[in-house]
């Protein structure tokens, strides 16, 4: 999945669990699959997870628990080209 | 994402790593980089921009806009044991303020190399005192903090 990182369209998981590929359908993305999903809360442990990145001119995977003993700034925003 | 990038080795100073998810493709990322964003900040973007376009990320991190398709701005600060000090969500059209996440970044590493025995109380900035809690200071942090100190 994220560890080879060419034309597919390949998204991030969450460690330990099969991802969506959006290459193929996935008709039965189940209630009880989202509700097995994790809650990031504070004092709990950050959910791991493998994603597709691109980094310093290149293309690779990033996991969270590649960067375990330091300190992570996890930022999400709504998109590229997005004006804030 | 520009402030972050712009201000990137402050975060390094503090031994802080930055990944930033969005749905977008990590092809896309390259293009904004590429056209915009290292046009904004000197060598492009120095950290790991992850995409997460099916949004399972952001499910489990509780910023998946599922009527958009896209994240909120959520911002997460994850210590060295892998947990989560703290987290903000704002909705789309507000930016966050990157001074305020090195502020809190410096207090949680204040709170640990203190072994837990100090407190940050509000408005702290390094410099600034800190609470040690214990028996002695029950009823008596009107003595060593006030309102107009944060």
């Amino acid at each position: 999945m994220a560890e080879s990182v060419g034309c597919a369209r390949v998204s991030g998981a969450v460690t330990g669990q099969t991802p969506a590929s959006t290459a193929e359908p996935q008709p039965n993305v189940s209630l009880e699959r989202k509700e097995s999903l994790m809650t990031a809360r504070v004092g709990q442990k950050a959910p791991d997870f493998t994603a597709p990145a691109y980094y310093k001119g290149g293309f690779g995977p990033v996991k969270l628990s590649d960067f375990a003993d330091k300190w992570v700034l996890l930022c999400f925003y709504p998109g590229d080209f997005t004006f804030v | 994402m520009s402030a972050v990038a712009d201000k990137y080795p402050v975060l390094q100073e503090l031994g802080v790593e930055v990944i930033s998810v969005s749905v977008d493709s990590h092809f896309v990322h390259k293009m904004w980089n590429d056209h915009e964003l290292s046009k904004m900040v000197k060598g492009g973007v120095p950290f790991h921009m992850a995409s997460d376009q099916a949004g399972n990320v952001g499910r489990a991190y509780g910023v998946w806009d599922e009527n958009q398709g896209i994240e909120l701005r959520g911002r997460f600060i994850i210590d060295p044991d892998g947990i989560i000090q703290a987290m903000e969500v704002l909705t789309p059209p507000v930016g966050r303020k990157f001074a305020e996440s090195v502020r809190q970044i410096q207090a949680f590493q204040h709170v640990r190399a203190s072994g837990g025995k100090e407190a940050m109380p509000a408005g702290w900035e390094p410099g600034k005192p800190t609470l040690k809690p214990g028996p002695d200071l029950v009823g008596k942090v009107w003595e060593v903090w006030k309102p107009d100190m944060e």
